[in-house]
């Protein structure tokens, strides 16, 4: 029931910060319909810790700008690969172990490959990733293991904080 | 003390610059769509233009928007990209796997970038 509250929170700040028109029957019929989805969401049984992960939002805010730095430069890389005269790419597969624990945990990490250019997730299996990389440095980049080590910790959260 | 006309040429200066750069980018994942030789190789591009490409183009927007709420509904949209590409390109890795498309592997500097 708290989660299907918190819910209830989260859609309702998104509606305010997405309406503009704040007369009170709107926000009413806005408050409405948010408790009316949060309700049937609860009804369904899909509100749990993986379908509303509130609990990870500070290790993901943290996780954030990590990232985006790592895109930015992952990008510079990718786009030098694509101008240069030669077309200088090795593409090659490696497999890079995902130690989280949980499926969200590796989830996460396989988005976070696939976003960064030069490195797209093939498949998650068993707790290995298999990665098609275009060239070295992107492999190389990657099998310092430090993104898993940073999703893991974010994955900690999810798995430690009990079921 | 910015007076109301410096303030807006600085954000058009701002919103000129990430829109060039997001351009940059969008052109360079193009060619890149182009250049390189197999599907594989080609998600990297499709990344380029999904990441970098949109979100200078957003944020060069976010800089011209008149109210708060169109800047965190720009912010919003760029948000619901970042999660939404990673996924539609590892549905297209996946398929061009399930086709038993083998990837190219090792160096192939010079010969493709004749065509």
């Amino acid at each position: 029931m708290t989660r299907a509250a918190l819910l209830f929170v989260v859609l309702f700040v998104v509606w305010l910060l997405l309406s503009g028109h704040y007369t009170p029957l709107i926000t009413g019929l806005g408050v409405a319909s948010c408790a009316l989805v949060a309700w049937i969401a609860h009804r369904m049984e899909v509100i749990d810790r993986e379908s509303h992960p509130l609990h990870l939002g500070p290790y993901f805010l943290l996780y954030l700008p990590w990232l985006l730095w790592e895109i930015i430069k992952a990008n510079i890389a990718v786009a030098r690969l694509i101008i240069h005269p030669r077309l200088p790419i090795s593409p090659r597969i490696i497999t890079v172990a995902a130690s989280q624990q949980s499926i969200l945990g590796q989830v996460i990490y396989a988005n976070s490959i696939t976003l960064t250019p030069g490195t797209v997730s093939l498949a998650v299996e068993d707790g290995k990733i298999d990665v098609h990389a275009i060239d070295e440095a992107a492999a190389l980049g990657l099998e310092t293991g430090e993104m898993d080590r940073r999703v893991s910790m974010i994955d900690s959260r999810h798995v430690g904080a009990g079921k | 003390m910015l007076e109301a006309s410096t303030l807006s040429l600085i954000l058009d200066g701002i919103s000129w610059i990430l829109i060039s750069i997001g351009s940059l980018f969008l052109v360079v994942g193009g060619i890149g769509l182009l250049r390189l030789p197999d599907v594989y190789a080609r998600l990297h591009a499709a990344g380029i233009t999904d990441t970098m490409g949109a979100s200078m183009m957003v944020l060069g927007l976010a800089f011209q928007a008149d109210s708060v709420l169109v800047v965190i509904k720009l912010l919003l949209i760029l948000v619901f990209m970042l999660f939404t590409s990673p996924t539609s390109t590892h549905a297209v890795a996946k398929a061009a796997q399930s086709s038993r498309i083998r990837p190219m592997t090792g160096p192939t500097g010079g010969e493709s970038s004749k065509s």
